[in-house]
């Protein structure tokens, strides 16, 4: 009230508040960006503590990446020397990143949420003042921060060795590469989410964790290329999002998109993440409403 | 006029409990976890809430704390509404749940801190300085670098409640802290908690079981039966009124006959031959000095001890003497 008086009084007084106003906007920004930046740090803390975990999983995505890349450059030269665009060095280079980004796009999922919310600790997550989806996306940002090197880096030096990698010798498809990386694992969390959300009305969700892993599996380009997939099943992949977890960004590290394709790739992963994150916020708050009315 | 940091007007909740009955039919029965409370809390004051387990204690905090909505009636914590603006009133209020943890299960303390300072919004040097305070007081610094799930219970609950307090709320709710943990922890803890309210006036809302948690750290106890209160009032008061006895303990200097015939006490208990003898009074009628020198016709004192009646007592009693009441008035 005295604040909106002396504005319409002295000018001065008025750019005064407006600048008050941008300091606490401003303000305001950087906490959020402070809090964001504190939950990514710890995320990378706390799956720094599972050394062996990480180390047990580059040895085990190493050693499928292995039968992968010989299985598929065995297949290409069944199919005389290229298959959908992809020759042996092509084909094996795809199965070995596929393999390098399984610990990083985190592929076989999270179920913290889920046992939260059946054993009632998610009422310490509502009593926070913070969005808990917003916590638990910046933590897992921490998560596939340290995994990235431990996870990615065995996978594909044996690929190098073995069966030799062909990547573009450009900078630019990295730094595409990269940013199609952070939103295939931001993408992947918010698929995840929405399955875990489920246990606000499901009491297992053994079932539709199954359907869910075989589904992104097969349609994310995990097994082979979706450009190997028959018409249909391409169509059926292209429906949902999950090309976006794994074969997006391989296209755009090897370089099989650019330019204005590559763009256009990437502002799919952002519609999918988008599309997820929100429906994710709103199913959140349907679910914790039905906790916080009925009770649990 | 003192502010209320608590309000609570004919609040109550309902909980819908399906049973199967038959094969495939299931039969809704309603459950009044809470049903019609109403108190109000000033600002730091400190309150035992008791009750049996299933009294609708948990149902209340999680009401006042917005992680429920209360069927009907209102609710107001630090002046807000819970449900409606519950992140703000998370940054004014601290809660410690005995049987959940808000701590990061593999990170040490110091890291919990870090990340409850950015969810806080502490600056670095507000958050510093009292996370050391904590550390000094809750004599955290042993462990306050070891993973969380490597401390034992006592170090786990210390960290809860520096968690707890680390952005210096208002009023500081604990559910059930000393559940479990050794006398020397317990103690420790309530002189801390006792240390904190004077420094920084912090309100203090308590459920527990312990009777000299209540003693301790309370100047007011509200008992729930079935989500109905009770008692509302001082410690004295709830044993006075249900009538609960205190016990003197007496140590004889030699082996006396059964001490009985002592005027308004009664003998309770005979040991070692009649060495140690038990002897129960109400204060309401004489005193311990009056007991003491009746005794002291009939036999020497070596020593002596009064034991408090315990909580559990005193609320069966409390219930007992409702349920009478309300057969009564049907």
């Amino acid at each position: 009230m005295c604040a909106a008086h002396h504005t319409l009084d002295v000018p001065d007084s008025a750019r005064r508040s407006f600048r008050r106003r941008t300091t606490a906007t401003a303000r305001r920004v950087v906490e959020r960006w402070r809090l964001f930046a504190a939950y990514v740090a710890m995320g990378f803390r706390r799956w720094s503590t599972y050394r062996l975990a990480m180390a047990a999983g580059a040895f085990t995505n190493t050693v499928f990446g292995l039968i992968k890349a010989y299985i598929t450059v065995g297949a290409i030269g069944a199919a005389g020397g290229a298959v959908g665009g992809y020759d042996a060095a092509t084909g094996a280079t795809y199965a070995w990143l596929a393999q390098a980004l399984i610990g990083p796009v985190n592929v076989f999922g999270w179920r913290d949420l889920a046992e939260r919310i059946r054993t009632g600790d998610v009422a310490v997550d509502l009593a926070r003042p913070i969005d808990p989806q917003f916590a638990f996306l910046a933590t897992d940002l921490g998560r596939a921060a340290y995994t990235f090197i431990p996870r990615g880096g065995p996978p594909l030096l044996v690929g190098a060795l073995v069966t030799g990698l062909a990547l573009p010798s450009s900078p630019l498809p990295y730094l595409l590469g990269t940013v199609s990386i952070a939103l295939a694992v931001m993408a992947s969390f918010a698929g995840w989410w929405l399955l875990n959300l489920a246990a606000f009305w499901l009491l297992d969700l053994r079932g539709a964790t199954t359907l869910y892993l075989v589904a992104s599996n097969v349609l994310s380009g995990m097994i082979i290329p979706v450009h190997w997939f028959p018409d249909w099943l391409w169509t059926v992949a292209s429906c949902t999002p999950f090309p976006s977890l794994i074969q997006t960004p391989i296209d755009v590290v090897m370089g099989h998109v650019t330019g204005t394709e590559a763009l256009s790739v990437i502002g799919v992963q952002c519609g999918w993440l988008a599309g997820m994150l929100l429906t994710g916020q709103l199913l959140f708050r349907a679910g914790a409403r039905r906790l916080v009315v009925q009770g649990g | 006029m003192s502010e209320s940091i608590i309000d609570v007007r004919d609040l109550r909740r309902e909980f819908t409990v399906r049973s199967p009955s038959g094969r495939v039919r299931r039969t809704k029965r309603s459950v009044h976890a809470v049903d019609g409370l109403t108190f109000s809390m000033p600002a730091g004051a400190a309150i035992g809430y008791i009750g049996a387990n299933g009294a609708g204690k948990s149902t209340t905090i999680k009401m006042l704390t917005g992680i429920l909505v209360p069927s009907s009636g209102t609710v107001r914590t630090c002046g807000l509404e819970p449900i409606r603006q519950r992140r703000t009133l998370a940054r004014r209020i601290g809660v410690v749940f005995g049987q959940r943890t808000q701590l990061w299960w593999d990170l040490p303390l110091r890291e919990s801190f870090r990340t409850l300072a950015a969810i806080h919004r502490l600056p670095e040097n507000v958050w510093v300085k009292r996370r050391d305070e904590l550390i000094d007081r809750l004599d955290l610094a042993a462990f306050v670098h070891t993973p969380v799930r490597q401390l034992s219970l006592g170090q786990r609950i210390r960290g809860e409640i520096a968690a707890a307090l680390l952005h210096s709320p208002s009023l500081l709710i604990l559910d059930e802290p000393t559940i479990g943990l050794d006398v020397l922890s317990k103690e420790r803890l309530r002189l801390f908690l006792t240390e904190q309210r004077e420094l920084h006036g912090t309100s203090l809302l308590l459920t527990t079981h312990d009777m000299d948690d209540v003693q301790r750290l309370t100047e007011r106890v509200i008992v729930v039966d079935h989500g109905r209160m009770v008692y509302d009032g001082n410690l004295p008061g709830l044993v006075g009124r249900v009538g609960a006895e205190r016990v003197i303990v007496l140590d004889l200097v030699e082996p006396s006959p059964p001490l009985s015939g002592i005027p308004e006490a009664e003998l309770v208990g005979v040991e070692a031959d009649g060495l140690r003898q038990r002897l129960s009074f109400s204060p309401e009628r004489t005193t311990a000095a009056a007991v003491l020198a009746a005794v002291g016709e009939r036999a020497s004192v070596r020593d002596l001890s009064i034991e408090e009646p315990d909580i559990e007592d005193v609320v069966r009693r409390l219930y007992l003497s409702t349920t009478a009441l309300n057969d009564h008035v049907k």
